[in-house]
């Protein structure tokens, strides 16, 4: 039926005037353009290099994934209760991954030293964390706005009272003018949350709370710097560029090395604040700087027509940032802002260089355990904590693409 | 429904003085470029100037000098009677009395067409949230589309969003309004329906000034009509006696350029 319509068109076409009879129906596309094997044949094998490389990749494939899946699946120890069911045996003689000893190590991978009784706070840690993520990064949920208060504000102040306790400062001020129900208050709170100093802290613990602070911290902060960057004030500029490149130009062990060793030779020993506080903040200050340039390159994809027109009706400068140009920006940066992150998340490790117990560091001190000494043992640990970061790391690059995918869908410009 | 029938009347905000806006020896320069080279150019209130040129001739540039999107560098723009300096209390002041209406719309895509409308009354104005609605609503129905108020920008045509904004700059209730070549982005398809907006809002005794090449709407609603060219002004006169009776000969030639 098209094709004839096809035809009489055809035909027509052949005079010098052309009026158009029937309308074309929508023909569906020749097999070799679509379905499975116009797949394969577009995406594998299109051409020379593209048949070469499929071929590459094949074989690392078989190379790499089933002595992997061997080594981690099949040869693997789920259950045991000591280095002996992990070695090799004349009924088990190829010896796999020793999950066993990391079911076994799970709680010091996940709290280091962070006292038995207490591990509950950092339980209660994590779910507020994850409530906080997940608000956040829930593009739809409701109350967005009080979502963004929780993750900036309320979530890190609760955070700290219940992973440290109340600070000694704060049972001081408490008890100093002697208001009856705040020092009661306090030392209620100081009983249910007895302080656990930062050396007590570790594992995933650590590593999660240095991500988190660093993410807290150095998105504010980015786009502060960001702004000032931009801005017309030469002083707030010269600054902001000025710690912008300085940071970036210093690798991140030097500025932990600097918060961790200089610092104390300059102020006395009481005046140092907490080691893991230094880190801290050696970390969300490095982490700001790529936030600012991050955040930076959104703001200049906001055409300067959104500037002029929030300027004509009559909007001032932070209105302007915060209703305009923020949201538009910050919506273009996510996955780089993501991408940042991510990169964040892995550079926690490094704190292990000033002596605080982050994740990798606890696998690292497990291994040295006489009760699990096989030889897989610190592969399994190395295989662990890759598994782990593979998971956050991933998770976080998948969810990066489902924002870009799902702006790229709703244009709306 | 009823509001449908009975369209709601604009008074554009009263004028504090006679003079709408009053530009006397305005000079600008980008760099070394001279842009605007002595502009003296009264408006006086309900005046409806439409200004042309050919492009690089310093129109655009003029009319953004009125709300200090430019700044001049030297002469004086009086804006009913407030005078641009680099006092932001007075440049906040003009804009919030000023409308304008872009060549490329620049709604924010980020917010539906309410959103767009009530933003600035709500945080300039101060208005609460319920009278902005209802104001906006009021002006998206004098523009014709009040049913795509919960829609993004995105997803109007050209035509539509341009109404959009210039509904957006009447919800300052703005006692001037400045048009920076409102159609001329706009498929052919489109320009009417803006036009048509436009020669409502004339009706209703707006002073405007309009930087635009639709002659026709400038034979229709200009008070008078003033001609740019490398950044002076060339000519300026009564519609009827600009167009059948230029006087400088840059005019006529560039009359007899757009008018085939």
């Amino acid at each position: 039926m098209s094709d004839i319509a096809t035809r009489t068109d055809a035909k027509l076409m052949e005079g010098p005037a052309f009026v158009r009879t029937m309308p074309l129906l929508p023909l569906p596309p020749p097999m070799a353009a679509s379905g499975a094997i116009g797949w394969l044949r577009w995406n594998l094998f299109s051409g020379p290099l593209n048949i070469a490389l499929t071929v590459v990749c094949a074989l690392l494939i078989v190379w790499i994934v089933p002595p992997l899946f061997k080594f981690l699946v099949v040869d693997a120890v789920w259950n045991g209760a000591g280095r002996t069911d992990c070695l090799a045996t004349p009924g088990h003689p190829e010896m796999g991954a020793c999950w066993a000893y990391v079911f076994d190590k799970i709680s010091f991978f996940t709290y280091g030293f962070y006292p038995i009784e207490g591990r509950w706070r950092v339980d209660l840690f994590f779910v507020l964390l994850a409530v906080g993520v997940v608000w956040m990064a829930w593009l739809n949920a409701p109350q967005r706005g009080l979502g963004a208060a929780y993750f900036f504000i309320v979530m890190p102040l609760a955070s700290f009272l219940l992973l440290y306790g109340v600070p000694e400062v704060l049972v001081g001020i408490g008890h100093w003018p002697r208001i009856g129900w705040l020092s009661a208050l306090l030392d209620a709170l100081n009983h249910v949350l007895p302080r656990v100093p930062t050396t007590q802290w570790g594992g995933v613990l650590v590593t999660v709370v240095v991500a988190s602070v660093g993410i807290v911290f150095s998105l504010p902060i980015g786009i502060l710097l960001a702004l000032g960057r931009r801005s017309r004030l030469p002083a707030v500029r010269l600054f902001s560029v000025i710690f912008i490149e300085f940071v970036r130009g210093v690798p991140l062990i030097t500025v932990l090395f600097m918060a961790s060793v200089m610092l104390p030779l300059f102020v006395p020993e009481s005046w140092s604040p907490d080691k893991l506080l230094r880190a801290l903040v050696g970390v969300s200050l490095f982490s700001s700087a790529y936030m600012a340039e991050v955040v930076r390159a959104g703001l200049q994809a906001i055409p300067k027509g959104q500037y002029e027109a929030a300027m004509a009706v009559g909007l001032g400068y932070w209105q302007t940032m915060r209703l305009i140009v923020l949201p538009q920006a910050l919506k273009i940066t996510i996955p780089n802002i993501v991408n940042t992150t991510i990169g964040l998340f892995k550079d926690t490790t490094l704190v292990f260089v000033v002596g605080i117990f982050d994740f990798l560091m606890t696998i690292e001190a497990g291994r040295a355990d006489p009760a699990w000494a096989t030889p897989v043992t610190s592969t399994t640990g190395y295989a662990f904590a890759a598994i782990f970061y593979l998971i956050f790391c991933y998770g976080m690059s998948r969810y990066a693409r489902f924002v870009e995918a799902r702006l790229a869908a709703g244009d709306r410009r | 429904m009823a509001q449908q029938t009975a369209k709601p009347a604009l008074r554009p905000a009263p004028l504090k003085t006679g003079v709408a806006v009053d530009m006397i020896g305005v000079h600008k320069w980008y760099g070394d470029f001279h842009v605007l080279r002595d502009i003296n150019l009264r408006v006086t209130k309900s005046e409806r100037i439409v200004i042309c040129g050919p492009s690089g001739s310093g129109k655009s540039t003029l009319i953004r000098c009125i709300n200090r999107l430019e700044e001049h560098q030297q002469g004086r723009i009086l804006v009913d009677g407030v005078e641009l300096t680099n006092d932001l209390k007075k440049i906040d002041e003009v804009r919030r009395d000023v409308g304008m209406v872009f060549q490329h719309f620049n709604l924010f895509p980020h917010l539906t067409v309410l959103e767009n409308l009530t933003l600035a009354p709500i945080w300039v104005r101060k208005q609460p949230k319920k009278l902005a609605d209802e104001i906006a609503m009021n002006y998206l129905q004098r523009v014709k589309i009040p049913e795509q108020a919960n829609k993004y920008p995105g997803q109007l045509s050209g035509g539509q969003q341009q109404r959009v904004a210039i509904a957006r700059a009447l919800c300052m209730n703005p006692k001037i309004m400045l048009f920076d070549e409102p159609t001329s982005a706009l498929d052919p398809e489109m320009v009417k329906e803006v036009l048509d907006t436009m020669v409502q809002l004339a009706e209703d005794g707006m002073t405007m000034l309009v930087v635009s090449h639709e002659m026709g709407f400038a034979r229709q609603v200009a008070n008078r009509i003033v001609f740019m060219d490398e950044g002076q002004i060339v000519e300026a006169n009564e519609p009827k006696a600009f167009f059948d009776n230029p006087q400088h000969e840059r005019t006529r030639l560039f009359l007899s350029q757009i008018l085939h």
